[in-house]
């Protein structure tokens, strides 16, 4: 009798210093996670929900917040006749051929620098360059070198004898593809990088059986080397999808939609149309389709995965 | 075979330097253009290497002249290098809670941590403005410094290196009757340094090349960082473009240097993050 009596004292200390610690745990925690939270809480998750709210309404900041009208699904219909939005989110596609061409220039590379050359390292740094360098002074530069009269691609070209080269930037069929050029080659340091550890990953003895094997090198990249990589390829995909579509600040610099809009982009209209035209509630439904876009890229990449990567 | 494979290997290395000058040719161009008097910028053929040089005047113009670009210079130091010890300070502190310590909701907030990372920042840029100007942190350093600094990007990466720190290490620190704050500095911190120098460097990089954010949450120019800087001062410059690139050049050496310097770490970081997703 008395040893249960103690026994039941002694399990309501432990619970009691079980709950205690717990509590002390559960503190602990909030005051680890508490500055992280709180930032996100007042820097995005707020203001998700209010570009949610303000992309039904009809409102400008300066207006005040008693002038703001909801009008439902207006601004979304209004969208969709929008020549300038339809023409940016028609570039944003465009924009997202930059992907596939610089995985395929980068895997390439990532091979030939993994196996076929010294001086790895330095190579490594020669193509990373253009990602680390600023996408202002890169885009500063290339609208000199892009020139059309006297820049030095044209000069170039003239010097080979094209009489009439294009003026890139200037011109209405050309600038987005310049563009895009640009964005492939300050791209492609990153997708090596990261390529090349994807191929450091790689077992050697796969390779070695296929010496065995006597498969050639063809065979090797085609069996081996790129079904081994194919998570890494379609990681690079999807994070370069989503990163097309936030493209800004090139095409800022670079062009400012010019020329005839033939270079505007989903978020350089909605910069202009929120900071500059300051029509709050249609840039708010304008960043809510971007968010859309986003989201379905990401909802493929978490269906994609289990479905198509080979591991 | 052996005495084959060499070959290839010089031949392959000889051609890929030459991709690799081809690659880095707008830099080279760029440098150039910066040590040239104005009139031979467009001189065509390139004179890559100077035959008159410029330098002197034309660093001196950019850094002494109209635009203040030390002042740049110094914003751009002052709000990269807070912005990085804040991030990694809170991020740490989050992968440490997220990893370590056991509390109610854990996972609910880990969840909504993990959807702000799918939130396109250009996508709330307009509310972030609002709320800024309401908290008066609308054209200030220190507005600029919190947008930096709260990601949930150094919370992931750093989370998986807290994770990979074995339990029993922290249990035994537990017996001795150590607390979560002495076990986070004492404990893991040390464990995790080369992460958190592989995140400080990028996060740092992303500062300072930071453009769309100063545009937007900064107006005057005494604040401006030198990527606003060097826009205005290019479109501002009108056709000097020897002093365009001098400033162009100044904008990219910095990191440059620190690229150099640390490439281990950003290198790391960046396959790291690529492969682990």
């Amino acid at each position: 009798m008395d040893n249960t009596i103690t026994k039941t004292a002694e399990s309501k200390r432990t619970a009691r210093v079980r709950s205690a610690t717990k509590r002390r745990e559960t503190l602990s925690g909030y005051l680890f996670i508490g500055p992280m939270f709180l930032g996100l809480l007042i820097l995005t998750i707020i203001p998700t929900i209010i570009t949610f709210i303000l992309s039904f309404s009809d409102w400008s900041f300066i207006a005040g917040v008693d002038k703001l009208k909801f009008t439902g699904f207006r601004n979304f219909s209004r969208l969709f006749d929008d020549h300038v939005f339809l023409v940016s989110l028609k570039n944003n596609l465009y924009l997202l051929l930059v992907v596939p061409v610089q995985l395929i220039i980068s895997l390439a590379l990532a091979v030939i620098i993994d196996k076929l050359v010294y001086l790895k390292n330095f190579f490594k740094i020669i193509f990373f360059l253009p990602y680390i360098s600023s996408i202002v002074a890169v885009s500063i530069c290339f609208q000199l070198l892009f020139q059309p009269s006297y820049g030095p691609i044209n000069q170039f070209l003239r010097s080979l004898g094209v009489s009439n080269p294009p003026t890139w930037l200037a011109d209405i069929h050309y600038a987005l593809p310049s563009v895009m050029v640009i964005m492939v080659w300050v791209g492609i340091g990153f997708c090596l990088i990261v390529y090349m550890a994807a191929l450091q990953s790689i077992p050697k003895d796969l390779y070695e059986s296929a010496d065995i094997d006597g498969a050639g090198a063809w065979t090797r990249f085609a069996r081996i080397t790129f079904p081994m990589v194919s998570p890494t390829t379609f990681f690079l995909l999807v994070t370069g999808f989503i990163s097309s579509f936030k493209a800004f600040d090139i095409i800022k610099v670079l062009t400012e939609g010019r020329p005839a809009y033939s270079t505007s982009v989903v978020t350089y209209y909605l910069y202009t149309t929120a900071f500059e035209n300051l029509k709050t509630g249609y840039a708010s439904s304008m960043a809510l389709i971007l968010f859309g876009f986003v989201l379905l890229i990401t909802l493929f990449q978490m269906y994609g995965q289990k479905k198509w990567v080979n591991y | 075979m052996d005495k084959r494979k060499k070959g290839i290997r010089t031949v392959t290395t000889i051609l890929m330097l030459l991709a690799g000058v081809a690659f880095v040719l707008p830099f080279l161009w760029m440098i150039s253009a910066s040590f040239k008097p104005e009139i031979d910028v467009f001189k065509y053929p390139i004179e890559w290497i100077p035959k008159h040089w410029n330098v002197y005047e034309n660093y001196s113009e950019v850094w002494f002249g109209e635009h203040p670009f030390g002042i740049y210079y110094w914003n751009t130091v002052k709000v990269s290098v807070i912005t990085t010890l804040v991030s990694v300070w809170i991020s740490s502190m989050a992968a440490y809670g997220f990893s370590h310590v056991d509390f109610k909701g854990k996972n609910a907030m880990f969840l909504l941590v993990l959807m702000t990372f799918m939130v396109p920042s250009y996508s709330i840029i307009v509310p972030q403005f609002m709320i800024f100007r309401w908290l008066r942190l609308f054209d200030s350093h220190l507005g600029l410094i919190l947008i930096g600094s709260f990601s949930a990007l150094g919370t992931f990466m750093l989370r998986q290196f807290f994770l990979g720190i074995h339990k029993d290490y922290l249990e035994a620190a537990k017996l001795d009757g150590a607390g979560h704050a002495r076990i986070f500095l004492q404990i893991t911190i040390p464990l995790v340094k080369p992460a958190l120098a592989t995140y400080a460097i990028l996060r740092f990089i992303w500062t300072w090349n930071d453009y769309a954010n100063p545009l937007i949450f900064l107006r005057s120019d005494r604040l401006a960082t030198i990527q606003i800087g060097i826009q205005k001062f290019a479109s501002e410059s009108g056709v000097y473009y020897s002093l365009i690139m001098a400033g162009t050049v100044s904008a990219i050496l910095p990191l440059l240097l620190i690229f150099i310097v640390g490439q281990k770490q950003v290198i790391e970081g960046i396959a790291m993050g690529g492969v682990k997703g």
